[in-house]
Order: C-alpha cells, then structure tokens, then sequence
C-alpha cells in the first residue's frame, strides 16, 4: 500500500485548490465538510499504511515512494521522494487524526464567520505542508512543508487581520520564524557540500559510517536545532508562540499545541544519526536549551490570566521537554511525548475553544469560574486532559513525561531536577486553571454587560460538532500511554516500532541506576504531580494561602519586552545601517559604475552628429591613413 | 604621324585617369548636398576602381581583374535600386533636399 503514500498528502491539497476555486459557493457548512473529508481521507491512507509496513519485518519498514525529478543539476539532484518508515507515518497518523478532529470541531467553531470557507483552505493547505514535512525524503522537500506550515500559520494567527495585534502577531511569527529557517538551509548548504546529497538516508547513513567528520556534523546538527528552535518555539526564539494565540483556537490546537511546533522535534529525531555523530556537548546543548526552556515557560504560565496563554506557555514548556529528551539521546520518549502531548494539548485548546465559545468570546479566566454546570461536557473532557498534563496516572501524560524523566536522569541529574520542578510548576499551574474556569464562584455574572446587548448573560454549552473531537481527544488522552507502558519490554510498543529509525542512536540506560530504580523514580513523579495539585487546591481552591503572582512572571520575566526594546532601539539602528550601508556602498557602487559609463557615452554619442558627409570625410581620412600606414610601415 | 611619334598608351595613363576620376568622385561626395549629386559622385568612384581593377588585369595577362569588375557593377547595380528607391521616397516626403537636414536619426 506504500505506492498510496502520495495520497497522503494530495488529498488536502486537492482540498485546498478546490476550496480556493469553489469556497465561496459551497459556503458554509458545505465547505467545511468538503475540508474535513480530505484529512480523513489521509487519516485513512495513512492507516493503511501503517498496517502494511506492520505486516513487515522492522528491517524492511523503508520504503522511498519517488514522484518526480525536481531540481537535476550537475552533482546537485534532488527528487521530490516520499519515504514511509515509522517514523513518518507515526507523525502522519497523529497529523491527520487529530488533523480530522480539529476540523470537524472548526465547523461549529467557526460557524458564522464571513470568511469561513478560507479559513478551511487554510487548514487543508496546512495539513498538505505538514504532511510534506514528514514524509519528505530529503532535507529539501521537508523544508518545503517547513516553510508551508510557517505561511499557513502566518495566515491563521492573522485570520482575523482587521484586528491590529492578530495581524501583529502574525508578523511576529511569519519574521521569528525566518531566524529558525536560515539555520536549516545554512544545514542543508553544509549536509550538501559535504556528502553531496541532501536526502536522509545518505545524510544518516554517511553519520552512521563515520564519513562526516565530527564537527561537521556537530555544525549541521546545530544549525538544524537552531530551525527547530524558531519552528519549536525555545528559547530564545520562543516569543512568537505565545502571541499566536490571537488566531482563531481550532488553529492553536492544531498548529500551535499539536503539529507543527512538533516539527522541531521531529526533525532533530529524523536526523538523530548525525547529533550521535557530533561531539559529545551538542546534544547536551539541545538538553539544556530544553531544560531551560521548559522551566521557563513554565514559571510564566503560572501568573498567566488568559486562558490560552496558560496553554501556550504550557505548550512551549512540554516542547522544552521534548528537547530535552531528544538531547538525553531519548528520541523514543520525546516521540512518545510528542504523541500524547498533542491529544490532551489539541484537547485542552479545544476545550478552552468551547469555553470561549460559551462564554462569547471571553477569554480572561478571572471572569470564569463555575463553569462545570454549564457546560459539563467541556468540563469533564477539561479535566482529563489537566490530569493528562499534570501527570496523574494513568494519564496519557505521566506515562511520557516518566519516560522522559527516566533517560534524564541516567543522563545528567542535574536537568532531571529543573525537569522535576517543571512538573511540579505544569501540575499547578493547570490546577490553576480548571480551578479558575470550572470551579469557585460564577463571576462572568459581574461582567455581563460587557457582553453587550446580553441582557442575561449566561454561558451556553457548545453544538456537538465540537463536543465529540473533545470526547475522542479525551479517550486518547486516557489511553494514550498503553503505546509505551514501562513495565516489561513486551509493553515498549513504540519503542519497536521506532527501532529501525533511532536504533543506532537512542542512548542505551540498561544499565545505569535510574533503570533498575524506575519505579522509585516513577513514585517521585507521582508525589511531585501530587503536591503540585495539592498545592494549587490550597491556594485557588481553598484559599488557605494567598496567591502569588508576581508581576514579573505575568509579563513573561520581561523577555518579550526586553526583545521589543533591543530589537526596536539598538536593532533598529542597526537594521538602519545595514540598509544604509546597502543602498550607498553596495549598490553605489553599481549605480556608480553605470553612471560612469552612461556618462562617458553621452560625451562619445557627440560625435554622431547625423551629417553624412562628416561620416564620409571621417571615413576618407580613415582610408588615407589606413594607406599611408600600409605604405610607410616598411620604411620605418 | 606627322613628327613620327606614336604614343603608346601605357597603364600609367590608365592607373592616372582612374585616380584623377575616383578624386572627383571623392570631393563630390564630400563637397555637395544634393544626394542624387552625391550618389552619382559615388558611382563616379565605383567605375574609377573599375577602370583600375580592368588595367591592372590587363597589365599582369590575369583574367581575374576583368571578372571582378562585373561582380562590382552587379552591386552597383543593386545598390542604385535600393539607394535611389530611398532617394525618391525622401525626395516626395520633403521638398528641396539637403543631405544635411537629413539628421533626425542622430545619437
């Protein structure tokens, strides 16, 4: 079933070119079923096959489907290839599955908007770039859905661009996002001139044999992570992220919590040959920007009072802990994470959507509260996904978070101890917030006239298009984790299925201490998840100790205003030189080149003064010359 | 003869003529502003270089000399029906014709 592999990602394209023909009439709800049909399709395209590569041997579970020749030059040829392995087709299944959920849920979600059917072109078109991105063969194709995610959430951070800081904090990400992207193609320049081919398996297998040097490899490796951080949103590049909130939620579950701010670390696994082959600092580099990362974010989500950020924040910290897996040499973990990350992430985003859908488009938590009666579906699907999250077992989350904690620690104790007390925050924080939204006092009563015309407000659970992708989120956020259950090696299902991918470069913890103690490990995750809910319920929900919440942590420790004015002060003045120095020197010197040649024609075109019999004199007195040269040239 | 001389032509007398004929021709096509003047002042040139070409080939016995005067006079020939043609036409556009007014295509 591979020779279907181009179906995965021609469906939504499909979508997309007919919703940008015909989106206008099909109109809404139309166009949106037209939409979510196409990521279904994929999903199942990319079931079957999942199950043929499952009916292989894990050696022969690669396969290279090549569509055409795209760029044949001299030594530089490149195809656009798919390539369906397990690790690709575990990012397509969970791309278009939850791909498909966030769809339907659009569709009640966006119902009334004006621009509903190009908001759905949006999406599928996303979907087609993402879908490139993890089944290109090659560095180039991936960089081509690299780029297509980026424009896509360029557009939808935007989507509703009559608003100043949508079209801002689409801006914002379209230009963080162009840092990331020129440390992938300076990778790519480097994988290219060095091995000559930009394809994986020539990148991973010259890695695997030691044809790249170290520091060669040290260098494309860290190039590669410096795009994952833009795209990945860590620091220092993370800024971006939290302002996308401003686009539409079904867009912040999808491409902001779920897909494509996975890319990163997707990318990092798919070249996880090449950071094996690097010094061995890298992939300690990639750990602690993770690490530092995650606990970051993480104190920031704590002080935040709008509901998204919390998550955005949230979302930045666990994708910390990605990295942090990944430079532990723990990429089955950091896949495994990423998985269920993004079903109880989509479904938190989700279930905020609902929220603000109810409450018409509030969205500051200090004006929730109480909530669970009146929507009780949002709520209880809420509350699986903060158990999810907050590593409560037997949550999807706890299973993947202990993974990761696991590797960590036989790695560095010192990066298990900031990813404990990230834990710790990310379980009070989102207490925080189910306490804030769903429980205490109703006090959205108070601001009902800011609701407008609302004469009695009161939220309203929303229509069940959106409530079932909530329901199935929910279920996979309960069962998540039975894809990797630490017990018996038996249970380690992804960890066989990824091992012909990261084999040769997941670090082996067999036998360190932290292996043959996991479950005292698993135990203190437990306790830390514990008081960390514990210690919420004291502050929010009982009130016993009054909260803290500093300033400096609401305002994100100043970061993103300390970027503003760097960047807008001294940045700007050197931007101002740059461009300065590029209008005068270097195209002055062009410029000055053609004036000097234009003006030295202008003084030669004298001569051609239009009087024919000048033409004949000059030309008389060229012959006689011409004669008097031949002559006399013997006499000298 | 009356004083018994015989004057023998030489190719000298020839090589002359055609040089004092191709000057002619020359300072015409330099001195006057009327183009049918000035072509026909260059036809003069044509035909001196002819007369040349004719007594240098008779002068060295080489047939070539004679072959080539018609190939110029075919040119010629072509040549004064496309130079005339533009001649004419210029001459019914404007009237009193002055090779020096003829200057709008200058650089």
């Amino acid at each position: 079933m591979t020779s279907s592999l181009w179906l995965l990602p021609a469906f939504p394209l499909f979508g997309a070119f007919v919703l940008m023909v015909f989106g206008r009439r099909l109109g809404e709800p139309r166009s949106g079923w037209f939409a979510a049909a196409m990521p279904i399709a994929s999903f199942l395209v990319a079931v079957s096959v999942y199950f043929d590569l499952l009916s292989r041997s894990s050696e022969e579970r690669h396969e290279v489907v090549t569509l055409f020749s795209w760029i044949p030059v001299g030594a530089l040829h490149i195809d656009v290839a798919l390539l369906a392995d397990p690790l690709s087709i575990t990012m397509a299944l969970f791309i278009t599955g939850i791909g498909s959920l966030i769809h339907l849920y659009a569709i009640g979600y966006m119902h009334g908007d004006p621009k509903f059917s190009k908001f759905f072109l949006y999406l599928n078109l996303f979907v087609f770039s993402m879908l490139m991105l993890v089944l290109g063969e090659n560095l180039l194709v991936t960089f081509l859905g690299w780029e297509g995610v980026g424009v896509c959430s360029y557009f939808l951070i935007s989507f509703w661009h009559t608003r100043d800081s949508a079209a801002v904090a689409g801006k914002k990400a379209f230009v963080t996002n162009r840092i990331g992207d020129f440390g992938v193609m300076t990778a790519m320049f480097l994988a290219f001139s060095t091995i000559g081919s930009v394809s994986y398996s020539s990148i991973n297998e010259a890695a695997h044999s030691g044809v790249i040097a170290p520091v060669t490899a040290t260098a494309i490796g860290l190039l590669l992570f410096v795009g994952a951080c833009g795209k990945s949103a860590q620091l220092p590049l993370y800024l971006w992220l939290p302002d996308a909130m401003e686009g539409p939620t079904p867009v912040s579950a999808l491409i902001h919590a779920a897909t494509m701010v996975t890319s990163g670390v997707f990318l990092m696994t798919r070249m996880s040959p090449v950071l094996h082959a690097s010094y061995e600092w890298a992939p300690m580099v990639i750990a602690c920007v993770g690490a530092a990362t995650a606990l970051f974010a993480a104190t920031i989500a704590v002080a935040q009072n709008d509901i998204k950020k919390v998550l955005a924040y949230s979302t930045v910290s666990q994708l910390g802990y990605m990295f942090l897996a990944v430079g532990s040499g723990a990429y089955v973990a950091a896949i495994f994470h990423m998985v269920t990350h993004a079903f109880f992430k989509a479904l938190l985003f989700l279930g905020s959507g609902s929220v603000i859908h109810g409450m018409h488009h509030e969205q500051d938590m200090r004006r929730m509260g109480a909530l669970r009666k009146l929507m009780p579906v949002t709520a209880i699907t809420f509350i699986i996904g903060w158990l999810a999250i907050a590593g409560v077992p037997p949550f999807a989350g706890f299973w993947s978070k202990d993974e990761i904690l696991l590797y960590v620690y036989a790695n560095n104790r010192g990066l298990y101890v900031v990813g404990l007390i990230t834990a710790l925050l990310t379980a009070y924080y989102m207490t925080r917030q189910v306490i804030m939204v769903f429980y205490g006092e109703a006090k959205w009563k108070d601001h009902a006239h800011d609701h407008g015309a609302h004469g009695d407000f009161e939220p309203h659970e929303s229509p069940k298009i959106m409530l079932f992708p909530l329901i199935v989120l929910a279920g996979l956020s309960v069962v998540g984790g039975a894809m990797q259950l630490p017990f018996s090696k038996k249970l380690h299902f992804l960890e066989h299925w990824l091992e012909p991918v990261i084999e040769e470069s997941e670090a082996n913890i067999s036998k360190t201490w932290a292996y043959e103690n996991k479950y005292v490990l698993l135990v203190i995750a437990i306790l830390i998840a514990a008081t960390g809910i514990a210690a919420a319920f004291a502050v929010y929900g009982k009130k016993k100790v009054k909260a803290v919440e500093p300033r400096v942590l609401e305002q994100a420790w100043f970061y993103d205003a300390g970027a503003a004015k760097l960047v807008g002060g001294p940045g700007r003045a050197a931007f101002n030189a740059v461009a300065w120095a590029d209008s005068r020197i270097v195209d002055g010197a062009v410029n000055g080149t053609a004036t000097l040649v234009r003006n030295f024609a202008g003084q030669v075109r004298k001569s051609q003064n239009g009087f024919t019999r000048v033409y004949a004199a000059l030309m008389a007195v060229g012959a006689v010359a011409l004669l008097a040269w031949f002559l006399f040239r013997g006499v000298a | 003869m009356m004083f018994g001389l015989v004057v023998v032509p030489t190719p000298t007398w020839y090589l002359v003529l055609s040089a004092v004929l191709f000057s002619i021709g020359a300072v015409g096509v330099l001195v006057r502003r009327n183009p049918l003047v000035m072509f026909m002042c260059i036809e003069l040139m044509l035909n001196a270089v002819n007369l040349t070409f004719v007594t240098v080939g008779r002068a060295m016995s080489d047939i070539d000399g004679q072959a080539i005067v018609f190939f110029v006079m075919v040119v010629a020939a072509a040549e004064v029906v496309v130079g005339l043609g533009i001649i004419v036409s210029i001459m019914r556009r404007r009237s009193g014709v002055n090779v020096d007014d003829l200057s709008e295509l200058k650089g």
